[in-house]
């Protein structure tokens, strides 16, 4: 609450001593301009100017100083704070005055600051993954200094049962130890992304194949944002319809042809999950295989090939390194996606080749650790930063290899929109 | 070896034939990706259209002294079952407002129980026998009936399907999206202008652009991880608040908004800057008076498709802890709120099966504004679209 009222002070003097600054600079720029002098910038630079030099460094000691006391916890009293960045303002503010001269490039020192300014939000993402890895890599390394690392990567069992009770000191009353073996759960990722692939690339390749070969201008028009809005719905509602729609469906048909599937299949996601990437794929492939220049078509052609040839010997073989990539980017978002198998698959980690059993997912676990009513300190919560540390190496190292691709391909043919 | 013109031209149409059969198998994907879409959307329509109705009764409340200690006794005994729980609390309440309504009974509509509601709709129900005879006399003398239901937009989460709504989610989603948008789209433009305008061609600018490209493609539920961490954790956010989901939906965002502004300020052809810089502009002025106002309608429309994105986002939303209960109308971007989405995902976790109306019609609504905002966003491009 008080905090709220400083910052809100802050703000209110800033913005009066900004506006103060711009008066004066302008007035006394437009004197100097009245008495004849020739100045190298405009009156309204250099108020500009005046405001930048008063406004800049007090928010950036402002800034500094909170991150300060976040950060090593140095207690700087809030008053005391306030009252240091106004007289900062107020010192920028005397030095913006005294620099409004003839001779001073303000235009120039303002387009210094601005570049600095952009600049600087630039880096802001580089922050974020920097944040991401972090705070992943912190929260893992915590977690391997509890469980070891060798059996997080090789273990076939993932049971936190326990756990809970190690991290309250009471770990002997547990009977069996927690096991953190995240085989069963990769197994059942990678199930399910396979069959997800198994939709999406024949259905999304075919689809990029009929658009960019066969299809009339108008078919293409209306069809590709059709598609398109298959990427468009959200990922929770896809998840509801495979856990409402799809599984039911499923379940009979299975019993139909005398098999036994569960509710919580990896089918059901799979598939759903297919069809929520054949955009993404179709898309790519498209734009890839519009990229192969049409002096290949014509020559393949000319050569008394048939169009169905010549697009399984010249064109598809042309694009192979874009739909490679392109395939490796939606493994990529297989991989991380949550919600449809937070809804459909199940939660019991399930070390089968079966895609009819229920099986769990790293991101099921990520989630069901997270939002249970366990302490942060907990192996069981930590174990998420671990499985999220592995997903976030492969998903980048998938996306690191397609974009290598990708550029071959850009080189190769000289496309510069891809 | 000679082979004889009929030979030849079997062979000819069997490669032809092939051909074809590529062409119809193409096309078929194409289909199979439409018709899932179509029965997609057809599935969810009948599944939620009931949602947006629901049943009401009329009954003869009776306002005695008795009710206003047991409000169950305000209604006939075989009507009690039938009429909503969330009404008959309020009972007490309203004869506490207004004496003067002891000692009457009035005939009034009433909102009845979730499970007459799916009764009525001819879904299955846990009502017994009796209780459902009554119903079907009701029905006849024309005293219960489905109406329109304003509940579902006017009111928060309820364990009650007959008065869960989503309006508590709805204001989330817009506090949310409010925090999302301030934060993503200075920034994102921001980076933008800098790496198409100011920035040189050196390791600095490609690592920015590398990480860029990267951070569109990360999973969603690390950048929960991160909100998590550094947000909640770190800087004291407070947890499930609209800040901390805003800000960890901005940092989503902020790929595509900074590849839509990239793509439109690339379409700004070089003249225009090569005129402006001719009459003595500075860098910055060129950008800010004629690069700008030029690209902005394509800013704007990657930055409705990055707010659709972010408005349909559940799982880095999960991870902060915006899945609370929340039977109140959040009003505030500190305190614990839920977004559309997630208030499906709760929903579709309820075991009652009016949750599945419910759920279905949330979805509904979700849908619709993501069409509404993408085809304003599609519109706004076609109305502005300057081809150079």
């Amino acid at each position: 609450m008080q905090t709220n009222q400083l910052l809100a002070m802050f703000c209110g003097a800033l913005l009066v001593l900004g506006l103060v600054a711009y008066l004066l600079g302008r007035s006394k720029a437009a004197r100097v301009r009245a008495s004849g002098t020739a100045m190298y910038a405009q009156p309204d630079q250099y108020a500009w100017f005046t405001v930048l030099s008063t406004a800049g460094p007090a928010l950036a000691v402002g800034a500094v100083a909170s991150f300060v006391m976040l950060l090593l916890g140095a207690a700087i009293s809030p008053l005391l704070l306030l009252a240091g960045c106004l007289v900062v303002a107020c010192a920028g503010l005397a030095i913006g005055i005294a620099m409004v001269r003839p001779d001073f490039h303000a235009r120039q020192a303002i387009e210094k600051v601005i570049r600095f300014i952009l600049a600087g939000a630039a880096l802001i993402s580089i922050f974020t993954t920097l944040g991401i890895l972090l705070s992943i890599v912190f929260e893992a390394v915590r977690f391997f200094k509890m469980q070891s690392f060798w059996d997080f990567i090789t273990g076939t069992t993932w049971n936190p049962g326990a756990s809970f009770l190690a991290s309250a000191g009471r770990a002997e009353e547990g009977g069996a130890a927690a096991q953190f073996g995240s085989v069963p759960l990769f197994a059942g990722t990678f199930m399910i992304t396979f069959i997800a692939m198994v939709v999406a690339i024949p259905v999304g390749l075919l689809a990029a194949i009929y658009m960019s070969e066969f299809a009339p201008q108008r078919v293409r028009t209306i069809f590709k944002p059709i598609l398109e809005i298959l990427a468009g719905i959200p990922t929770v509602v896809y998840g509801f319809f495979a856990a409402i729609t799809v599984a039911p469906i499923i379940v009979a048909v299975a019993d139909f042809l005398g098999f036994e599937a569960s509710f919580n299949s990896a089918l059901a996601p799979g598939i759903v999950m297919g069809i929520m990437i054949i955009p993404f794929i179709s898309s790519l492939s498209d734009d890839v295989i519009n990229a192969v220049p049409d002096s290949m078509r014509q020559g393949s052609l000319a050569l008394g090939l048939t169009r169905g040839e010549m697009i399984r010997d010249i064109v598809i073989p042309a694009a192979l390194p874009g739909i490679i990539s392109a395939s490796l980017l939606a493994v990529s978002r297989a991989l991380g996606e949550t919600m449809i198998v937070v809804m459909a698959a199940g939660m019991r980690p399930n070390l089968s080749f079966n895609p009819l059993e229920d099986m769990t997912t790293v991101t099921v676990r990520i989630v069901a650790a997270l939002t249970g009513d366990l302490e942060f300190g907990s192996a069981e919560t930590l174990s998420a930063f671990a499985l999220g540390l592995v997903l976030f190496v492969v998903t980048l190292s998938l996306n690191l290899v397609s974009v290598i691709m990708i550029r071959r391909f850009r080189e190769k043919y000289r496309v510069n929109n891809l | 070896m000679r082979q004889s013109f009929d030979d030849i031209s079997a062979q000819l149409r069997a490669r032809h034939r092939k051909s074809a059969r590529l062409k119809w198998t193409s096309m078929g994907a194409l289909g199979l990706a439409v018709l899932f879409l179509v029965l997609f959307f057809a599935d969810m329509t009948i599944k939620g259209l009931p949602a947006f109705q629901q049943a009401q009764i009329q009954v003869e409340v009776d306002y005695s002294e008795q009710a206003s200690q047991l409000p169950l006794a305000a209604v006939n005994e075989d009507m009690r079952r039938l009429v909503s729980r969330g009404y008959l609390r309020l009972i007490p309440g309203r004869m506490q407002n207004n004496p003067e309504l002891l000692g009457t009974t009035t005939t009034e509509w009433v909102l009845a129980d979730g499970q007459v509601d799916q009764y009525l709709k001819g879904h299955h129900s846990r009502l017994s026998d009796s209780e459902k005879a009554v119903v079907d006399r009701l029905q006849e003398e024309g005293r219960a009936e489905l109406r329109f239901n304003t509940t579902f937009f006017t009111s928060g989460d309820s364990k009650m399907p007959e008065l869960a709504g989503i309006a508590s989610a709805a204001m989330g989603t817009v506090f949310t999206l409010i925090v999302t948008l301030a934060v993503a789209f200075p920034i994102g433009v921001m980076t933008a202008v800098y790496l198409e305008e100011f920035a040189p061609d050196n390791r600095f600018t490609q690592i920015i652009e590398i990480n860029i490209n990267n951070l569109a493609a990360i999973p969603s539920i690390l950048f929960g991880l991160l909100g998590l961490a550094i947000f909640i954790n770190f800087f004291g956010v407070p947890r499930s608040s609209p800040v901390v989901g805003g800000l960890t939906l901005a940092l989503m965002t902020l790929p595509v908004i900074i590849i839509a502004t990239r793509t439109a300020l690339r379409s700004v052809p070089d003249s225009i800057r090569h005129a402006a810089f001719g009459v003595g502009c500075s860098r910055w002025q060129v950008v800010r008076d004629h690069v700008l106002p030029l690209a902005l309608p394509g800013i704007m429309t990657g930055s409705i498709i990055g707010l659709a994105q972010a408005m349909g986002e559940t799982a880095p939303l999960i991870i902060v802890g915006m899945v609370a209960f929340i039977p109140d109308v959040t009003n505030s971007f500190t305190e614990a709120a839920t977004v559309l989405p997630a208030q499906i995902f709760t929903w579709a976790g309820e075991p009652d099966r009016a949750f599945i109306e419910k759920t279905s019609g949330g979805i509904l609504v979700l849908l619709a504004i993501l069409v509404t905002l993408n085809a304003s966003a599609v519109v706004l491009r076609k109305k502005f679209e300057r081809r150079w």
